[in-house]
């Protein structure tokens, strides 16, 4: 079985965000990047398949030489092989998804893993459109996932439950939390990432459909008012909600 | 400028957000001279895609078959696909839900299309428009242009007012769009969903628990709050990773980002990717008995007192209000 996982360096949940000069994008100085919390699931899923049903399982990244960081990080989970498609260039979803695509194309995975969205863009677009330019199935936001002889099985999340949705193999998927508990590299693993290669691939140059004019901070919030110390304040807390919020 | 607005149904009722979709397709129409035509797929789904017309659709169509009343991505999106070429609309409005976010990506990829997720904002600037969307779960927003000849877009639900229906009842034409079995390459051959219960992500009302509820088992009366409130149970990170919660109830960068009309945080500290999350709501209250946790910095009311005596008075009161 012949496994793909696509994943993103992105900045730490815990990371504070203020903008770079050209208001365009965030200011990365001092910023800690690690590998897209999601795809953590992805590549665990994708090394228990590969452990149950043997294969090689190929972890590819969009970006410039910093993702070989999260790539590593990847080696180390287990993954047999590392690609850095090496571009750094500004690139909306459409744009990512289609240098993923024309790699992955050539490789002919039978299962493509992406993380259900990344937390830097949020578009939680990628994944999806690679299915549609490859011409593959794909189910988004998994939580639950079973193979048997090419018929997959997978559970979605959707509001205020699930859904059970049945394809076939080839076929794309992306994790959500809850997918599984992601391994922690083992010490040999992080030291065996160190050696191995990274295969580097320049994709062709792609047109950006959905361009950043601007970013900025949203409008900040202020501390109100605190009401009260003890049980005694409930009822004026309620008093403000209904009178002055006019929320209830 | 054509707009096709995909009015979302679950189990032939539609949904809010198809309300919310179809009005913004309108705002935007009477600024730009436009069209509002409106889609509606499913199984007998032309009864219920009427009402749409007070919304502000022009044109209704249904595309139905019996097939169609389980959603299928590659149906669905050649479906939205195809009507959009016929139909020669240059905006395609969808809803960001878990069906509209799964849809959007691969329509956009038929019609060669850019695409904005989740926006919280259209606004036609010289007859363009341009879409405001949260960035690192809402610690920064982008606005975006898109530069291609067909664009789509995906709302947030709960943001985008509806308004109400001026009564005015549009005529529904079925569409016929030839679909083959391979067409239906996924599926959804099952729903489980748990009945009258609010999800975060479209819920009005947010009553979120933290780390300082002390157990799992004293959520009831964080769910009983939620219930006299008619809204939704959030949680923490924190609280999702002890296994005390769920996590499709985690509000925050690796959950869900909310924009309620209220949100009580209750025994939350408000770590920054919590904070993230949530920050964008109307109203925030904070219930914390640690006077300086970063939670006060962005609440609109605070009390500074044990969550778990405050909590159940709280409930009370409400109820006394509300008549319950």
């Amino acid at each position: 079985m012949k496994l793909a996982v696509c994943i993103n360096h992105v900045p730490d949940t815990a990371a504070k965000i203020t903008l770079a000069q050209d208001g365009k994008n965030i200011d990365k100085t001092g910023v800690t990047f690690v590998l897209n919390p999601y795809d953590e699931y992805a590549i665990e899923e994708c090394l228990r398949l590969k452990e149950k049903n043997t294969g090689e399982v190929i972890a590819i990244s969009l970006g410039g030489d910093s993702h070989k960081e999260t790539l590593r990080k990847a080696l180390a989970m287990g993954v047999d092989k590392a690609v850095l498609l090496k571009d750094d260039s500004p690139r909306d979803s459409f744009a990512v998804a289609r240098a993923l695509a024309d790699y992955l194309k050539g490789i002919s995975a039978d299962i493509i893993f992406f993380g259900k969205q990344s937390v830097d863009s949020d578009n939680a677009a990628v994944g999806t459109m690679v299915a549609e330019m490859l011409g593959l199935p794909s189910v988004s936001v998994v939580v639950k996932l079973e193979i048997a002889d090419g018929m997959v099985t997978a559970e979605r999340e959707i509001e205020g439950g699930k859904e059970k949705v049945q394809t076939r193999l080839p076929a794309v998927f992306s994790a959500q939390k809850g997918l599984n508990e992601p391994r922690y590299p083992s010490l040999k693993g992080i030291m065996s990432a160190k050696s191995k290669p990274i295969e580097e691939v320049v994709p062709s140059p792609s047109q950006v459909k959905a361009e950043v004019l601007i970013m900025r901070k949203p409008p900040s919030k202020n501390a109100g008012k605190i009401v009260g110390t003890d049980v005694s304040a409930v009822p004026e807390l309620v008093r403000l909600l209904h009178e002055e919020a006019k929320v209830i | 400028m054509k707009i096709l607005a995909l009015a979302e149904q679950r189990d032939n009722k539609l949904k809010k957000s198809a309300f919310e979709v179809v009005r913004t397709a309108r705002t935007i129409a009477d600024q730009t001279g436009g069209e509002v035509i409106a889609l509606v797929i499913g199984d007998h789904v032309q009864a219920i895609a009427g009402e749409l017309g007070g919304y502000g659709a022009a044109k209704i169509l249904a595309v139905e078959q019996p097939k169609l009343g389980k959603y299928s991505a590659t149906a669905y999106a050649k479906i939205i696909a195809e009507t959009a070429k016929k139909e020669q609309t240059d905006i395609l409005l969808l809803p960001a839900t878990a069906m509209g976010r799964d849809s959007a990506p691969r329509v956009a990829v038929k019609l060669d299309a850019g695409l904005a997720s989740d926006c919280i904002a259209l606004k036609v600037d010289n007859g363009t428009i341009i879409a405001t969307r949260p960035v690192y779960a809402g610690k920064a927003l982008s606005e975006i242009k898109i530069n291609s000849a067909v664009k789509v877009f995906t709302l947030r639900p709960n943001v985008f007012p509806a308004g109400t229906s001026n009564g005015s009842a549009a005529k529904v034409e079925v569409l016929d769009i030839p679909l083959a079995e391979s067409d239906f390459a996924s599926l959804v051959i099952e729903t489980a969903q748990a009945s009258g219960k609010v999800d975060v992500a479209e819920a009005d009302i947010i009553v979120s628990g933290g780390r300082g509820m002390k157990g799992p088992e004293n959520f009831t009366i964080i769910e009983n709050l939620a219930g006299v409130l008619g809204g939704a149970v959030g949680a923490s990170r924190a609280v999702v990773d002890a296994g005390w919660r769920p996590h499709n109830e985690q509000v925050g960068q690796t959950g869900k980002t909310v924009s309620p009309s209220l949100y009580i945080a209750v025994a939350i500290s408000g770590a920054i990717q919590h904070l993230a999350g949530m920050s964008s709501s109307k109203y925030i209250v904070a219930i914390n008995k640690d006077k300086d946790a970063p939670i006060f910095q962005i609440a609109d009311y605070g009390i500074v007192a044990d969550a778990l005596d405050i909590v159940p008075a709280l409930t009370l009161e409400m109820k006394k209000l509300l008549g319950k």
